[in-house]
């Protein structure tokens, strides 16, 4: 990091700011939900169902309610009329098939985890003792794991009243929708054509703040403090689930610590502890413990994917046929559905593919549901096509990065129509391949590489390569309407200049850890020309902050902040006519810069705080303009935004244990304008750990009766500080042309990028020995059995499964999860 | 119930409680120290990391009735006079908090391993903090703020850390001042 002094007077945009979030943050002055407590309040327990798939035969809660500190004991049956079904805002096709899905179950439970009882009692430990009291009868039903078997047609049933466990068939064909040809001809007129399958393992989002909600009902409106990224989102859902006035609800996301889509939901929980607080007619507060978030916090990806590539001998890709089944679990939550649609229109990447067809089935099983996480959709599709350009490449014996540029979109073709119906609007896929190659040293790991291979050494070196896009910015409201998603996509912000001239900025974005104070500070400073200090970002709660589509899909700045941005703008119109005014000239004569209009050729001028405090006193206004500096704009984009960037890894395999050591990680993001490189290089880091932790480290699992085997930290591989390697980052700047900052966004690109780099890198290492896949995570074991399993029949090995996280069924123990 | 009698951040507390209450139960609950916090329960995130006299412990390992006449030392001490400890100062520097959930613990933890060790290497920093989770920043930038405090930090500034916050290291005004980063190269 090269750091040099700066002067005052720099422009606040690209500057490193540190951040305003800081100092309540390091010196412990926080205000995470669980510190709250409120007069009276009482704490609540979720008793959870420990199997998979039963009957409720019988709930006694007697000996509960008789236990010290108890003050109210419910079940599903008791809420039954009252709690309605929670709620799923993407009906991806019009025949989906969406189930009855209770906060507290009520007849039957669905996943291990499912919360089937909850109890009020004055201190949380006495609520935790009170659940052990509570007697449930279980009648086993078969469980539903592997997401193969469900989307059979003999496959025992999930929801029996559904008459399937396939809840819905999603596709898209370029030939039909005119966006490029026939994939099938493709396929029949291949001169090299491959087919892969490969499986994204269930991932859980591990947020390290385990969701809490806080719901007072002692005033006019019931105040619910809530552990999310979606304070407007759940506000509203509350609201149209248990049918209380949407005005009756004012939802805060005090400090929410870290969410990467896990906390993009309404929860069960929340409804539940909102339901027990109008029982009580008291404060109630839920804060669930690491275990229970594991089993009931939605999982993320879980697919199978199984994809056909048609190419010609010289590299040139004419076709991708992709088949996913996706495991949604028990229930649609919010999102769950969309999910993997969202991925539909990446499988083309950074690539001019003639023809395209992708089908998604969504299955259900008896697991904990599925739903957003980091990168939702998208790390999958990169995954598999990065996956199938490096097996093309073994395939026809060309360089990987050979390959890609065969294929990608050139730097002067943009913007560019794909296959999947996009338009990509800007990029440079050459720049940032050329800038990673160079600080990588392609080129003397390749050599090093051939060297170790003719040794035969034991540790064996491997280079990955991943070139990506991500379209994010969501979203243009129009798109998500085509695909049928249950809202729009815009984000909103009001600008408020304060008589004093202080500024405040509410944003509809509800920042969770990504810096959008200090953003939103950088942003609207530099546009009114106002000291940094002197604005305060407010957010996170429905009362400051009224309209707003909240913080998930890398859309904050791109849609949010550019909302700011105009809102600031606003702002300057509508100073300047008052500015004109007590100037006594015509606003054409007046310019605006660094805080101060100007009458054009003269000394004359005043501050935009003189004219703040103008518009206050209200003595001398144009006709017509109102007395304030207020100005609001809701801003809906009129495309998605594309980052993106070339990852490369180099891998050590140790052919003897399997362990692999990632020797080093070089990745050149662009990610358009920047804002703050150091919050946009905290992004990449974050998002580089949670995908190589997908590649080498984690896996939900569950055993052969459906409990998930991995529901704590002991268990779950959350890579500590001696797991990851440093990165090496570098940036290209190629700006945005769908929005006026020119930026893209961040917050999934290292997640998306980085799995298909490590995976690459590790069959590249030991490709030599016949294999030519290896199952994520890639832990020693499966990194060992695929090597012996290649050694001894030199055929492809069948991967050791993840246990029945879940589409082995040759393995019925659970191996995953080893390190 | 048993009584105990501790000291916590310079506050000498006079308590009954309960034999399993654990000391981080004890310390958000009982006393309203909420700046240390819970993200697990199998003793593996490091969140609830505090310094029982001059050492680092995971609260949620620890009974409250454990900690009787002892020092507890939090997050919330560290901070004096409106100045940041150094090692709070090169977090914040450093841009190694995202969400902050993880932080607390993590600087306590990272007191601890300056305290053994003044002048780690990244593997040593890496190493001393693997008993503390943060999902938010890839620790990369952890490394950093821990590397840079080493270097400020006076030789010999030994073990009880946390004095140190009485005294804080004397930073010059570049030092503080805003940097610009060129790329985003490390
Ligand atoms: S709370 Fe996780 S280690 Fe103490
Ligand atoms: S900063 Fe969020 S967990 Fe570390």
């Amino acid at each position: 990091m090269t750091a040099t002094p700066v002067s005052p007077s720099e422009p606040e945009i690209g500057r490193a700011r540190r951040r305003k979030e800081d100092a309540r943050l390091v010196t412990g002055r926080t205000r995470w939900t669980d510190n709250m407590s409120l007069p009276g309040m009482v704490h609540l327990a979720v008793l959870r169902s420990p199997v998979a798939h039963a009957r409720i035969s019988a709930i006694d809660t007697t000996e509960a309610r008789r236990m010290p500190g108890v003050h109210e004991v419910v079940t599903g049956a008791d809420l039954a009329e009252r709690q309605g079904s929670m709620p799923c805002a993407w009906p991806v096709t019009p025949d989906m098939k969406t189930p009855y899905a209770p906060a507290l179950a009520v007849e039957e439970v669905h996943f291990a985890g499912e919360a089937v009882a909850m109890v009020a009692a004055r201190s949380a430990a006495e609520a935790r003792d009170a659940l052990d009291a509570i007697d449930v009868d279980y009648e086993d039903r078969e469980v539903v794991l592997d997401v193969e078997a469900a989307a059979r047609d003999d496959s025992p049933l999930v929801h029996e009243e559904l008459g399937t466990n396939r809840s819905a068939t999603w596709t898209f064909d370029s030939a039909e929708a005119g966006t490029g040809g026939d994939v099938e001809r493709a396929l029949r007129d291949a001169e090299v054509r491959l087919d892969r399958t490969f499986r994204q393992q269930r991932l859980i989002p591990a947020f390290m703040e385990p969701r809490s909600v806080l719901v007072d009902p002692t005033g006019e409106q019931y105040t619910v403090w809530s552990s999310t990224q979606v304070p407007h989102i759940l506000r509203t859902m509350i609201a149209m689930t248990l049918g209380v006035g949407e005005h009756k609800v004012r939802v805060i996301a005090p400090d929410v610590g870290g969410g990467f889509g896990g906390k993009l939901q309404v929860t069960p929980e929340e409804m539940l502890t909102f339901l027990m607080a109008e029982r009580l007619g008291r404060p109630v507060k839920w804060t669930e413990s690491r275990s229970e978030t594991m089993v009931s916090a939605h999982h993320g990806r879980d697919q199978v994917q199984r994809l056909s590539l048609a190419a010609r001998a010289d590299g040139t890709v004419t076709g991708l046929k992709v088949d996913l089944l996706a495991d949604m679990g028990a229930y649609l939550r919010l999102v769950t559905p969309g999910i993997p649609i969202l991925g539909a229109l990446m499988f083309n990447a950074i690539y001019k593919f003639d023809s395209y067809r992708f089908t998604c089935t969504n299955v259900f099983t008896t697991k904990t549901p599925t739903d957003a996480y980091r990168g939702a959709g998208r790390p999958e599709a990169t995954f598999a096509i990065e996956r199938m350009m490096d097996e093309l490449a073994a395939e026809l014996d060309m360089d990987p990065l050979e390959v890609r540029r065969r294929n990608w979109i050139n730097h002067d073709e943009f913007p560019f129509d794909t296959v999947a119906g996009l338009t990509y609007d800007s990029g440079d896929y050459e720049a940032a391949t050329d800038r990673a190659v160079e600080m990588f040293g392609y080129q003397q790991l390749r050599d090093e590489q051939l060297r170790r291979r003719q040794r035969g050494d034991t540790v064996q070196l491997g280079i990955g390569v991943s070139t990506f896009t991500e379209m994010c910015g969501l979203a243009p409201s129009r798109v998500l309407g085509s695909l049928s998603y249950g809202a729009g996509g815009w984000e909103h912000s009001q600008v408020r200049v304060l008589p004093t001239g202080k500024v405040e900025v509410v944003t509809g974005t509800s920042p969770h850890g990504q810096g959008h104070v200090t953003a939103w500070s950088q942003l609207v400073a530099d546009r009114l020309g106002v000291p940094f200090e002197d604005v305060e970002v407010l957010h996170g709660d429905t009362q400051s902050s009224p309209r707003g589509l909240d913080t998930y899909g890398s859309r904050s700045l791109a849609v949010g902040g550019v909302a700011a941005v105009r809102a600031s703008d606003r702002v300057i119109d509508k100073a300047r006519s008052i500015a004109a005014h007590l100037l006594e000239c015509s606003e054409q004569d007046l310019d605006f810069s660094a805080g101060r209009f100007s009458v054009r050729g003269t000394d004359r001028g005043m501050a935009l705080t003189e004219v703040a405090l103008a518009a206050f006193t209200a003595h001398d206004l144009p006709e017509g303009v109102e007395p304030n500096l207020d100005a609001e704009v809701s801003h809906d984009p009129e495309n998605f935004s594309f980052p993106h960037g070339t990852h490369l890894c180099a891998a050590e395999v140790d052919t003897e244990t399997g362990r692999v050591r990632i020797r080093s990680y070089v990745c050149v993001d662009d990610v358009g304008t920047v804002v703050n490189p150091l919050v946009v290089e905290g992004q990449v880091h974050g998002g580089l750990a949670q995908g190589i932790a997908q590649a080498l480290y984690e896996e939900a699992v569950h055993d052969e009766d459906g409990t998930l085997t991995t529901a704590t930290l002991a268990d779950y591989l959350v890579p500590s500080a001696v797991d990851l390697p440093e990165f090496h980052t570098d940036r290209t700047e190629t700006d945005a042309t769908s929005n006026p900052l020119g930026v893209k966004g961040v917050g999934e690109a290292g997640t998306i990028a980085s799995t298909p780099a490590v995976v690459n890198a590790v069959v590249d290492a030991i490709r030599h020995y016949g294999v030519t896949d290896v199952r994520m995570p890639c832990s020693p074991q499966r990194v060992w059995r695929a090597l012996s399993g290649a050694r001894a029949s030199s055929a492809t090995a069948a991967e050791s499964g993840g246990g029945l996280g879940s589409v082995d069924p040759d393995q019925p123990f659970p191996t995953g999860g080893d390190r | 119930m048993p009584r105990i009698t501790v000291d916590v951040d310079g506050t000498t507390y006079t308590d009954d409680v309960s034999p399993r209450t654990l000391l981080v139960q004890y310390l958000r609950e009982q006393l309203g120290k909420v700046g240390t916090v819970v993200g697990c329960d199998t003793s593996n995130c490091g969140a609830c990391t505090v310094h029982l006299d001059g050492q680092s412990v995971k609260s949620c390992s620890v009974l409250a009735v454990q900690a009787d006449g002892h020092e507890v030392t939090t997050v919330e001490a560290l901070a004096r006079d409106g100045r940041l400890h150094p090692v709070q100062r090169a977090f914040h520097d450093n841009h190694a908090l995202q969400c902050g959930f993880c932080t607390p613990g993590m600087i306590m933890q990272a007191l601890d391993l300056l305290a053994e060790d003044p002048e780690p290497d990244d593997e040593r920093i890496r190493e001393g903090l693997e008993g503390n989770l943060c999902r938010c920043t890839g620790y990369q930038n952890i490394v950093r703020a821990v590397r840079d405090v080493s270097r400020q930090m006076r030789p010999g500034a030994g073990p009880a850390m946390e004095h140190s916050g009485r005294t804080p290291a004397p930073r010059t005004s570049t030092e503080q001042a805003d940097t610009r980063v060129t790329g985003g190269q490390s």
